[in-house]
């Protein structure tokens, strides 16, 4: 039951993604597709005061967490639905396959949710002798490709593109039309509308839930949710505890934000608010709700130093701007979430042990920081858990410590400062060649090995500003 | 006007031509220069490391050199966020947090004192030739400052400007992520020395010294015909 995906190292993950050329001009192409849709339509909103707004909202929330989730479970148990707090993962899991069983149901639909493939749902189910079938288009592509990892949070195909998802219907579907985009979602429509009809089950995420009326919200550009929604007589819905806001008021600031950044669109074709089961005068919609709550580590997080990494509403808009996850791909962080975002919240959600190359994986460009809808400080994040790692966890390199140790040592003394500076062209003069150093030693060999350093200046900057001082300006 | 000048130590050891680009700048401009002895590194590499405690000594030597200044300048705008940040870092110290906004508050990187203090927007240089310019991340991101290097850039005469491609993207230096995360800091100089060349220009024109060691250090090794300057010398040149 894990959120990791993939095997090896993360420097030999690294590797696979820096040499997929494939992989990665399909990713640089996406975030600039996305990239420049999202400014454009940030453009005409007061964008900074849209974003505070959205950071109160979201920080509200997180201060009265225990109010707004007691609130939401009275108002889904008033309308009928059952709710259920999983604090781990497995709880949920179990919960879900015994309402599964309970139902003797041999086939559930999904729409797209994050938090079930943070807790391995889909194994779970599977175990539990039921056919899972994703219905978002990237998830559903995923599924039919022996379940390929997602790469991104909200286009998990990303990495595909649609010549590759022709090789993956040709030979999973015995599909036989061309890569055109049309013909290929008609094959995949065609296919999903028989699962839809034959479902037992539907499961859900939840981009936001709404307190005051025991409601939840869906985003979808492919209307499929409304199906997984409407169609099976049993609904489940799984949320991250920290999903939700206080009224449709919020949910309507929150949603503006998230079509704007995930996308770059005002609005996503559907968004879809549903409270319980189906009542008496509705024509469809499920007899049975079930509402599972999932807190798998978000607790610990709250009220710590990583709090406002719950504010995140799962946009993505900071993955879209990393140049990091632009030349390495989303399966390089090794976790379902990749990019600022994954390399905060995996090793609070998956533990330092395996993730704790991710903190690093970071120019701390703050290019996140900049996207982030709800503000998120995710580059002061990423500090946060460097330094937990060093005081703390204990795990970062010893010659780094001691290089540090020096460090603080000789900036902290004027005068040890100005020795070292003043000899270090001597020290560097058996690596030195004219102006530059090409192979150099200690920390500068990972430097030299794929650029130039510069050899230290014979007269240093203070030295010709005090020669200068004594001699007169000229 | 008096200027306390904070060269950083990649200028002191490495970029002295920088640093007496910047003074003769300054000087030219109307200000007095003056250069603390003491001053020492700004605590960032360690800082953005994890290093918080052995950090916050070059902090506190920072500070004490540089409290009782008029004007602090840097011709970093990395360097120059780190001072905006340390009452940040010393958030709840009674001692130095309020000495450390102190100094924050009269920080600036030098294209931004330029404009926004000495309110000049021509230093009358002239410079021929066709430049590109780095924005540099800290400098646009943390530090907020964008349009002031452009603004004098603008004003150079014989000088030639191209945007640079996808220029608020990172060059890949990241202080210690440079060596620690090497195969993506390469393929991340890789994309902006590219980028550069596409411009057509002979210049890449920075203010900041990390981006620009990492960048000119690239460009060295692929044996590039381009050469890289910062801003304080395209701006000193007559």
């Amino acid at each position: 039951m894990t959120m990791k995906i993939g095997t090896g190292q993360f420097k030999e993950r690294v590797d696979q993604g820096i040499n997929d050329s494939f992989m990665r001009g399909a990713v640089a192409g996406a975030q600039e597709r996305i990239g420049t849709r999202r400014n454009d339509v940030i453009s005409e909103l007061n964008w900074e005061e849209w974003r505070s707004h959205g950071e109160e909202i979201r920080q509200h929330v997180l201060e009265h967490l225990d109010y707004y989730l007691e609130q939401l479970s009275e108002n889904v148990a008033k309308r009928g639905g059952h709710v259920f707090f999983a604090q781990t993962g497995e709880e949920a899991n179990e919960y879900i396959q015994q309402v599964v069983a309970k139902k003797d149901a041999k086939k559930v639909v999904k729409s797209k949710s994050m938090v079930t493939e943070e807790i391995s749902l889909n194994t779970a189910l599977e175990q539990a002798g039921c056919e899972v079938i994703e219905t978002d288009l990237g998830e559903y592509i995923l599924q039919v490709d022996d379940h390929d990892p997602p790469s991104h949070i909200v286009v998990p195909a990303l990495h595909k593109n649609k010549e590759k998802i022709r090789d993956v219907f040709s030979e999973k579907l015995g599909y036989q039309l061309t890569s055109k985009p049309e013909e290929l979602a008609g094959h995949a429509r065609k296919k999903l509308r028989e699962e839809f009809m034959a479902a037992d089950i539907g499961i859900t995420g939840c981009n936001f839930a709404v307190a005051e009326t025991g409601s939840f919200s869906l985003v979808t550009n492919e209307g499929n949710a409304d199906l997984v929604t409407s169609l099976p007589k049993t609904q489940i819905t799984v949320m991250g505890m920290e999903r939700l806001v206080p009224t449709f008021e919020e949910m309507e600031v929150l949603v503006s934000l998230l079509t704007r950044s995930a996308v770059g669109q005002k609005l996503t074709s559907y968004i879809t608010v549903l409270t319980g089961p189906r009542e008496e005068l509705d024509v469809d919609g499920p007899e049975e709700f079930h509402l599972v709550i999932v807190d798998n580590g978000r607790s610990n997080i709250l009220g710590g130093d990583f709090q406002s990494v719950l504010q995140c509403i799962r946009c993505a808009a900071c993955v879209n701007a990393c140049p990091v996850y632009r030349h390495v791909g989303g399966h390089s962080y090794g976790s379902i979430y990749s990019g600022p975002i994954g390399a905060v919240l995996s090793p609070l959600l998956g533990g330092y042990d395996e993730y704790k190359e991710l903190p690093y994986a970071s120019s701390l460009c703050a290019a996140c920081t900049d996207a982030c809808p709800v503000k998120i400080p995710l580059h002061e994040l990423l500090l946060k858990h460097r330094q937990i790692i060093v005081e703390k966890e204990g795990k970062a390199p010893i010659s780094e410590k001691l290089a540090m140790k020096a460090f603080g040592l000789g900036a902290a003394s004027p005068l040890l400062y100005k020795m070292g500076s003043k000899i270090a062209p001597m020290a560097m003069n058996p690596f030195t060649d004219g102006d530059k150093i090409s192979k150099g030693p200690g920390p500068l060999k990972a430097w030299t090995e794929i650029r130039e350093f510069p050899a230290p200046n014979k007269e240093r900057f203070r030295d010709w500003f005090k020669n200068r001082e004594k001699g007169g300006k000229q | 006007m008096k200027v306390t000048l904070f060269a950083t130590c990649l200028v002191d050891m490495f970029q002295s031509d920088v640093g007496k680009a910047t003074v003769e700048l300054l000087e030219r401009l109307g200000c007095e220069i003056d250069f603390p002895e003491a001053q020492v590194c700004c605590g960032q590499p360690a800082y953005n490391s994890g290093y918080v405690k052995e950090s916050k000594e070059a902090m506190k030597r920072m500070i004490e050199t540089f409290e009782n200044a008029e004007y602090v300048v840097s011709p970093s705008g990395s360097c120059t966020a780190m001072f905006r940040e340390y009452p940040h870092v010393f958030k709840g110290d009674s001692i130095w947090e309020p000495r450390a906004l102190k100094l924050a508050e009269k920080t600036y990187e030098l294209t931004q004192f330029i404009v926004d203090v000495l309110k000049i927007e021509d230093v009358g240089a002239r410079f021929e030739g066709k430049v590109t310019y780095h924005t540099s991340c800290h400098m646009t991101r943390l530090l907020r400052v964008a349009s002031a290097p452009m603004t004098l850039l603008k004003n150079v005469n014989g000088l030639e400007f191209t945007m640079l491609p996808g220029k608020e993207q990172c060059c890949g230096f990241g202080g210690t992520f440079s060596v620690k995360m090497g195969q993506i800091s390469e393929q991340m100089v890789d994309e902006k020395v590219m980028h550069i060349e596409e411009t057509g220009a002979d210049y890449i024109i920075g203010a900041d010294a990390g981006c620009m060691l990492n960048i000119g250090g690239r460009i060295q090794r692929t044996g590039k015909p381009i050469q890289v300057l910062h801003i304080a010398e395209v701006l000193n040149s007559r």
